[in-house]
């Protein structure tokens, strides 16, 4: 364009005054001084909050960490003042406020709420990691599973049924057969039967995908829980007995304090997920296969003009989904519990909806939101064991609370695939 | 490479869309598909690039028949598509949408994005296009935009690309420019069809010209035609270009607007600093190449639409800030850009869609309730008055013709005392009978002392109904020249030239296509 | 392609001829009739599958089944046995007992119909009136809690004279339910937060939020230590409306819910809006409607609607708040509401017909040990074969002319 380009100069006082989003950076800083007040200035002086590092039986024995409460949560809360502080320049000069930042407040916010909920007393960190990454671990399967189809524009609200398919039919086929890894196997088909559901019924009959998704949560709760009525709890030795499998300690990796028992000490359903986090991420970001799918979900015309077959990409991806949710469900039985009980998902197909939405569409992301839940999830019976100065039920709500305040815009802009929940209809 | 469509029939329910369609293209020619708004060019070239499929027909490349099921097809035998509403990826980098569908990989399915960067920087300096592989396409002028749909088809190696109305969003400057790409590629063998109802393009550049009227090819014509034989055959009927549109007096400012300025919701300023003042009895038509903030500006007009700062003054009071509600109360006649997203409920009878801003207001409304026979006897009225063709007030209006349902629009806005009336794009897509209804009834209410602000991408149309023409070009105004203005220097001033420049630029060249011709210096660059 | 559309209405022109009203009054009832055809085949066949489900997982027929080669009838004589005394035992369990001696024992299963149907007719109103104005309130859940805990809070607290007290405690509820219907409104009004997002996330904050309630001492029942409350007073309880039966006066209440709603809907300007929205908000945004507003009242009203659910389940049949106070009805409310396809009178037939399957399948599951949960399968089934016209079609290889119907506008989560 060899005439004058207006659009890319410094704009006007006006225009700049006009661009400017004051949500996300007001929201830090209210939240800042909420923490500063709450979590330093009123809490009670002279206590120390302990964080035991090790576990028994490391190699390397390290000591608990013991900070001044009052003090250390005051410094964390000034850092969230500092970063707010930041991004309201940011937001001053027209900026886009940066992912890192909002993850760099939150962790500096949790960690300070946590020295104020543990002043006093000692919380295991190893103990709280492990168990955050375990109640994570659906998370983030069915977090990958809502992923893969939402890239394509194909919302799944039936990640819970699938997460529960998978794990009812996994525990099923274990018993039966007496053998976990068919189990395993059969987690991933029910998952992919409940998604072959939502893509007939979405893709080809084109009914609403939402009303599709709640309506097979029922039809899966309604199966289950009727099946377990009928055989599972009557004759559980034969239907309801899986096992569960045991945790293979990696040589090496598994050795490194805290990061060696949190990681690498683990099932085999979680070196999966390590697996596929990796494999869907640099799938959806570095390979052709990737490159369309993203395609498919932002524009399909465009898609479809450039000779990618739309339909038949998002259906495939559903069912891919399906099968990683399914796989995911297993974990429940075969990798946490040992049995099949009612209902036992109990909305983490949601919550990992939720984890997909904060983690903006991205793997890494929403491991990072998965993880931010599992821990509050874990956190909260933490301190109900050391008698904890909020009740549980607020803790349990934080993710869904934080998820809100997510898609209100208020911890940053989110941006889901263009093409979202519309059906893609040929001429 | 040469393409042949023989006997190409294509129906939607019982309407032929396309009625045995037969024209060749022969290699390295522009070959110009002229039609008006409806006449299927559209449908043909869908059906060319196998995006629907023909119900009759057969397409032959090279004298081979082939048949194509999709896209795919089309590109492997060789032809590309540049479509009116851009196939590009807003979010993806430039070389993401050129490979996509195309991908070259490293194995394993690994993108290897450096082939196609090098790819379309070899296109890139073969036709001077100075486009960034790795620029996010969101980010760039249409114009550039464009471009990269171009290598797209070229990195297919396209002999036969397809523009569909490749000019419409574009300034006549880079609409010169483009028709220098396109003879480059001529040049270098491919062909091109050119689809347009533009007479003055298809003048500058056609090397045949096949004209089609309601799914029918109607002639053949030669490059050396006259612009108003062009017409006739394109409209079907000898037709005076211009709407007579009388004279008026102007009497005192009613619409005043000062400084206004918008941002959109992608924070891009798209309305930059404008003033003008609109008088009663007269119409002021803002002129412009689509996507110049011309839309946006008669939206903050409304309140509608992105972040708007300034001033709008309707008779004195202030109107900026205030809800659409007050806006329309305050006696604002609206007709959106886009009848059936803005103007209409499409599942909506034609009835309620008459009484759509007036329904919670006498008569048609007693406190919380629905006057239903009202709304009726309204509606009644209203179809004679507009001579609405539909089939009863009860038929949805989803199902009338887009010539009918501008009128349900019209005829709602002007059945209240208007003291402005604003329209964007009245006439766009309709065809020549009801586009002469349109403007005849904008004329009558200008006639009836009302001040109108007109939004018009065709230069033609603000000659035939301005009395003043202001002239917007990225979000600013250019100028403000009288209704009689010469139609190259308005062209010129679309392309961001100040009046005074245009004026001297279009009495040194004159012009083929409406601007002037420039070669290497830009000397006149604003 | 909306070039292509651009392309073949305005072709056929100002000329074209509209089609007489006669036809397009017989394509109407063509598809009406079309449609109450399909809703019957559609519970037909969830039924079918209900009780191929019912026979297959029936122990005594996988017994018969292992010597299906020796005697193939008794295969076939155990599930006819296994579904067909399930299904009688669903009949007597929700329309009448000809087994009973007398006329109000033997009715006594319909009005269990009513008294499940209540809260189903109220919260899927709830859904419907949402739906009408483009909104999804997968949020029913969430405000039947909130209008429970508002209703009943008033009831177990308060102390009023007969008449008021039942109307204030109805009222809290009400007002409850739309303040937690109201956030989603306003939220998806102010910030585009998509209500499904949201209405979802709220449900399960109101769960918390009555598990929490339920541990403070307000809500604890004297002498009990587990999460339940103390009985609503009995100037708040909703009457019943007869002897021997829990059916209450909120079933009227739901009744008149729906005619207000069918008036609202139809004949009010407020409906005039709320429709204009739903059908396409950039055209009513254009004619002066806040779309902002518009979706607020409209989250507000469904929320009113649902918060009567809970209240009803408070005050009428339960009389006590437990965390089990919801128990999914905000889930089958979606389904209700989409099987009576968002019309009001439509939304009352989908409740009475769910509620039939639900009070049936307590005396099933008494009679005949099959689970209840069976309802939830049929319900579902019935759901996604009604929003799939040409999937039951091709079941029951039903030719038609005219397209289905199918789908409500699917929108993503920034419509």
């Amino acid at each position: 364009m060899s005439t004058g380009d207006t659009g890319n100069e410094v704009g006007s006082w006006a225009e700049r005054a006009l661009r400017r989003r004051w949500r996300a950076p007001v929201m830090f800083t209210v939240l800042g001084l909420g923490a500063l007040v709450l979590f330093g200035l009123l809490a009670p002086g002279g206590e120390r909050s302990t964080f035991g590092i090790s576990t028994a039986g490391d190699i390397v024995e390290i000591d608990p960490v013991g900070v001044p409460s009052r003090q250390a949560a005051i410094l964390l809360a000034l850092l969230c003042l500092a970063v707010a502080g930041y991004a309201l320049l940011l937001t001053a000069r027209a900026e886009p406020v940066p992912l890192w930042l909002s993850v760099l407040f939150g962790s500096a916010f949790v960690l300070s709420f946590l020295t104020w909920a543990v002043a006093g007393e000692t919380i295991s960190l190893t103990g709280a990691l492990q168990g955050s990454l375990a109640l994570s671990v659906p998370l983030i399967f069915g977090a990958l599973c809502g992923m893969l189809g939402e890239r394509t524009g194909v919302i799944n609200i039936a990640i819970e049924g699938q997460l529960l398919a998978g794990a009812f039919l996994s525990g099923v086929v274990a018993s039966l057969l007496g053998n976990l890894w068919v189990g395993l196997i059969a987690a991933p088909v029910a998952g992919l039967l409940v998604a072959y559901l939502l893509a007939v019924f979405s893709i080809r009959y084109l009914v609403n995908q939402i009303i599709v998704g709640v309506v097979l949560n029922v039809l899966v709760l309604g199966l289950t829980n009727f099946l377990y009525g009928r055989l599972l709890s009557p004759q559980a030795q034969t239907w309801n007995s899986p096992g569960r499998f045991p945790r293979w300690k990696l040589p090496v990796l598994g050795d490194i304090p805290v990061v060696g028992p949190v990681l690498f000490d683990q099932t085999v359903i979680v070196y999966c997920m390590y697996v596929a986090v990796l494999v869907v991420h640099v799938a959806l970001f570095h390979t052709r296969w990737g490159l369309r799918v993203r395609a498919v979900g932002e524009h399909p015309e465009a898609a479809d003009t450039a000779g990618i077959a739309v339909n038949v990409v998002r259906f495939r991806n559903v069912l891919i989904g399906g099968a990683v949710a399914g796989f995911g469900g297993a974990y429940f039985t075969l990798g946490a519990i040992g049995v099949f009980s009612r209902e036992m998902t109990a909305g983490a197909g949601f919550i990992a909806l939720a984890a997909m939405i904060l983690g903006r569409w991205k793997p890494m992301g929403a491991v990072f939101a998965a993880l931010l839940f599992g821990f509050a999830n874990n956190l909260q019976s933490v301190l109900g064991i050391i008698g904890s100065p909020i009740p549980s039920e607020f803790m349990l709500m934080a993710p869904y609370v934080l998820t809100i305040f997510a898609v209100a815009g208020l911890v940053g802009r989110i941006r889901p695939p263009a093409a979202n929940g519309q059906p893609y209809i040929k001429s | 490479m040469k393409l042949e469509l023989r006997g190409i029939t294509k129906r939607f329910g019982t309407l032929v869309a396309n009625d045995d369609i037969r024209l060749t293209v022969e290699p390295g020619e522009v070959h110009c598909l002229l039609g008006e708004n409806g006449a299927g060019k559209s449908t043909l070239m869908n059906v060319l690039y196998g995006l629907s499929a023909a119900d009759a027909g057969e397409i032959v490349v090279d004298d081979e028949p082939v048949s194509f099921s999709g896209p795919a097809d089309a590109m492997a035998a060789g032809i590309g598509m540049v479509h009116q509403h851009f196939m590009l990826v807003p979010v993806f980098t430039v070389a993401e949408n050129v490979m996509l569908g195309a991908e070259q990989t490293r194995g394993a399915g690994l993108l290897d994005v450096e082939a196609t960067r090098a790819r379309i920087r070899e296109i890139s300096e073969q036709y001077g296009f100075d486009v960034d592989p790795d620029a996010v396409v969101e980010h760039l002028p249409v114009g550039v935009q464009q471009r990269v749909e171009i290598i797209k088809a070229l990195v297919r190696d396209a002999h036969v690309l397809i523009l569909d109305e490749p000019t419409a969003v574009l300034t006549p400057q880079e609409t010169d420019e483009l028709m220098g790409i396109m003879r480059q590629l001529t040049a270098n063998g491919t062909s091109i069809v050119f689809i347009t109802h533009k007479l003055r393009e298809v003048k500058a550049i056609a090397d045949r010209i096949t004209v089609m009227r309601l799914g029918r090819v109607v002639g053949q014509a030669q490059p050396e035609s006259t612009e108003s034989e062009l017409a006739s055959l394109m409209v079907g009927r000898p037709v005076s270009l211009v709407v007579d549109a009388g004279t008026s007096e102007p009497g005192e400012v009613v619409l005043a607007v000062r400084g206004l300025t918008v941002v959109d919701d992608r924070d891009q300023l798209v309305v930059d600093d404008v003033s003008f003042d609109v008088r009663a009895g007269e119409v002021l038509v803002v002129a412009g190449v689509q996507g110049n903030g011309q839309t946006e500006l008669t939206e903050a007009l409304l309140g509608l639409g992105g972040r708007a700062s300034g001033s709008v003054r309707l008779a004195g009071t202030e109107l900026l800030g205030r809800p659409v509600r007050d806006v329309l109360r305050a006696g604002v006649g609206f007709v959106p850009e886009d009848r059936r997203t803005d103007g209409l409920v499409g599942q909506f009878t034609v009835a309620e869609n008459l009484v759509l801003d007036l329904y919670d207001r006498s008569p048609f409304a007693r406190g919380p309730m629905l006057r239903h026979s009202r709304i009726r006897s309204n509606a009644a009225e209203r179809v004679g008055e507009f001579d609405i063709r539909a089939g009863s007030i009860d038929t949805l209006a989803s199902t009338l013709s887009g010539g009918n349902q501008q009128k349900v629009v019209l005829a709602r806005e002007l059945s209240r005392p208007l003291k402005l009336l604003v329209a964007t794009q009245p006439t766009r897509g309709l065809d020549v009978g009801s586009i002469e209804f349109v403007h005849r009834r904008i004329i009558a209410e200008r006639d009836n002392r009302t001040p109108v602000l007109i939004v018009s991408t065709e230069l033609d149309e603000a000659g035939a109904l301005a009395d003043r023409i202001l002239v917007m070009y990225r979000g600013s105004v250019v100028g403000i020249v009288p209704g009689d203005t010469e139609r190259d220097v308005l062209g010129l001033m679309t392309a961001g030239y100040a009046p005074e420049q245009a004026f001297e630029q279009a009495a040194r060249h004159p012009t083929r296509t409406g601007h002037p011709e420039h070669g290497g210096g830009d000397e006149g660059e604003p | 392609m909306s070039e292509q559309e651009h392309d073949t209405t305005a072709t056929s022109g100002g000329e074209q001829r509209q089609q007489e009203p006669s036809v397009s009054q017989r394509l109407w009832r063509e598809l009406t009739t079309g449609s109450a055809m399909l809703t019957v085949l559609s519970i037909v066949l969830a039924l079918a599958i209900g009780g191929l489900l019912i026979i297959l997982s029936d122990p005594r027929v996988q017994q018969a089944a292992g010597y299906f080669a020796d005697r193939p009838s008794d295969t076939f004589a155990a599930a006819w046995q296994s579904v067909s005394s399930a299904y009688a035992a669903m009949f007597r369990g929700s329309l009448v007992d000809f087994g009973e001696y007398s006329v109000v024992r033997a009715v006594r299963p319909l009005a269990a119909t009513l008294t499940n149907a209540t809260p189903l007719i109220a919260a899927g109103l709830a859904v419907a009136i949402a739906f009408r104005t483009g909104l999804l309130n997968i949020g029913a859940e969430g405000q039947i809690i909130l209008g429970a805990v508002g209703a009943g809070y008033i009831g177990f607290t308060m102390d009023l004279p007969v008449v008021v007290h039942l109307v204030v405690a109805v009222l809290g509820g009400v007002l409850a339910g739309a303040f937690w219907g109201g956030i989603a409104g306003f939220l998806k009004a102010r910030t585009g937060a998509h209500e499904v997002i949201v209405t979802i996330m709220l449900n399960y904050i109101a769960r918390f939020l009555l598990a929490y309630l339920l541990t403070l001492e307000a809500f604890r029942r004297a002498g009990r230590s587990d999460p339940i409350s103390p009985y609503v007073a009995e100037s708040a309880q909703l009457p019943r409306l007869f002897e021997g039966s829990r059916l209450h006066l909120g079933f009227l209440l739901a009744v008149v819910a729906a005619a207000v709603v069918w008036w609202l809907l139809t004949r009010s300007t407020i409906g005039f809006r709320l429709r204009a929205v739903g059908f396409n908000a950039h055209a009513a945004t254009t004619a002066g409607m806040s779309v902002a507003r518009s979706y607020t009242l409209a989250m507000c009203i469904a929320g009113g609607l649902a918060g009567l659910a809970g209240a009803s389940q408070v005050l009428g049949t339960e009389r006590f708040l437990s965390s089990g106070i919801s128990g999914g009805l905000g889930f089958d409310a979606i389904t209700v509401a989409l099987l009576g396809r968002a019309n009001p009178w439509g939304t009352v037939a989908a409740g009475l017909l769910f509620g039939a399957l639900r009070a049936g399948a307590v005396t099933m599951q008494a009679e005949t040990g099959t689970p209840i949960d069976i309802v939830l399968v049929v319900q579902s089934l019935i759901v996604l074969f009604i929003a799939a016209p040409p999937l039951v079609r091709a079941i029951f290889r039903i030719r038609v002319r005219s397209r289905g119907l199918g789908a409500p506008e699917a929108r993503g989560w920034e419509a």
